[in-house]
């Protein structure tokens, strides 16, 4: 958990909207169950997607201004950007093997 | 070839695991996210003994996992995919393997159950929610609206109102199902206002959740909340996809089991929210989860003296 990329209010154009990579983003919180069952799985695809997709978590407790920027009201939700644009949404729990899917989709 | 192959790390998972590693059995627990089910959504269990200034269901999922790890129970991170269940070996075909056991335990549990009315869908995500634990710290504030009149339903309204401005549980019938207890603290809460005798036909919105559309069963009266979310609690959906068509169900798709947790199928045994039976609760998913354990291990003993 601690060596993947958390993104803040004001790292988040930056690290986000400007990468170069395609990127996945774990919006997520301390209070929310789900978001911990997802939390390894996405860790797991941060290994495996380095170089290739840059995935990073942002805890929504902390960062107020993104989740309302993008209209989130559950989490977890995870959100697709290529070239600084949405281009996937995925609210709630999914599978390793679901967001393998979405990610091959994204390169 | 397995002992036995267990399908799900929430209460009734984890503790068929727990009594089959301790009994030896040759095991393997598969689950498809992190261990806990819908324990992990839960704030605070108040009616597992034990506990008695109750303990979150994060927490509880965690002791759990920890207690099955002492005794040294696999868990594989795999979803299952296909199951053959016939009366010799199973076969368990998952994202990545191919499984074959003498005895396998069904905890696959169960999933909010869906309104099934317009507007639901895209506005999940939007202001429609499954899970008060989550989300509600999103409604700072705002008003929401709770479907539903069970324990579940009354449980996560009171959770809502440290966070909502206001709460309104909407409520087909004209008293709650819910637990006397929780009953007395709902109809308590100043933050709570009930909607009786009604049900949600439409959630409107724009792009987010901006009301919910009800109408009364009683009178035929038809009205609107405004609210910004809509968090349902109206039941749950058997997790059964994988065994339909091969397992006896109940009328509304539950696993039907005799008393020793064995389904129609011998060898197959199913514990937990997965099962056809009257109470879903942690207390009860563990006493099914070691009933299971048990009785795979007898049927795979008698499977070896003939």
């Amino acid at each position: 958990m601690a060596d993947l990329l958390q993104v803040t209010d004001d790292s988040f154009d930056d690290e986000i909207i400007n990468s170069d990579m395609p990127v996945m983003v774990d919006f997520w919180a301390e209070w929310c169950g789900p978001c911990k069952m997802v939390g390894p799985v996405v860790e797991e695809l941060a290994q495996e997607y380095e170089g290739k997709i840059k995935i990073a978590k942002m805890d929504v407790d902390k960062n107020r201004q993104t989740p309302v920027r993008f209209g989130i009201r559950n989490i977890p939700t995870l959100i697709m950007f290529k070239g600084g644009e949405v281009v996937r949404t995925i609210v709630g729990a999914q599978t390793k093997n679901q967001l393998d899917e979405e990610l091959k989709k994204l390169l | 070839m397995e002992d036995l192959i267990i399908i799900g790390a929430a209460p009734a998972g984890l503790t068929a695991g727990l009594y089959a590693a301790r009994a030896r059995l040759n095991t393997i627990l598969l689950e498809k996210l992190s261990p806990g089910g819908q324990l992990i959504t839960t704030d605070l269990v108040e009616n597992y003994p034990g506990f008695p200034e109750g303990i979150s269901g994060f927490e509880l999922v965690d002791r759990m996992k920890r207690q099955v790890e002492k005794f040294e129970l696999e868990i594989r991170n795999q979803e299952v995919v296909r199951l053959e269940l016939n009366k010799g070996k199973k076969v368990i075909v998952t994202d990545r393997e191919e499984f074959e056991s003498k005895a396998l335990i069904l905890a696959c549990g169960a999933t909010p159950r869906k309104l099934g009315i317009q507007g639901e869908a895209i506005f999940t995500g939007k202001g429609v929610s499954y899970c008060a634990t989550c989300d509600g710290p999103f409604y700072r504030d705002q008003e929401v609206a709770v479907i539903g009149g069970g324990d579940t339903a009354v449980e996560e309204a009171l959770f809502l109102t440290r966070f909502a401005s206001k709460v309104h549980i909407v409520h087909r019938r004209d008293e709650l199902r819910a637990t006397r207890l929780l009953q007395e603290r709902g109809l308590a809460s100043e933050k709570i206002a009930f909607i009786w005798d009604t049900i949600p036909t439409r959630i409107t919105g724009s792009t987010a959740v901006e009301g919910v559309d009800l109408k009364n069963v009683k009178t035929g009266k038809e009205f609107h909340l405004p609210v910004e979310g809509v968090f349902a609690f109206i039941g749950y959906s058997p997790n059964n996809d994988l065994v339909e068509g091969q397992l006896e169900l109940d009328e509304y798709g539950f696993v039907l089991t005799n008393n020793d947790m064995e389904t129609s199928v011998p060898g197959v045994f199913a514990a937990g929210d997965i099962r056809s039976k009257l109470l879903r609760q942690v207390s009860t998913a563990v006493g099914e989860g070691a009933t299971a354990a048990f009785a795979a291990e007898r049927y795979i003993e008698s499977l070896e003296t003939g």
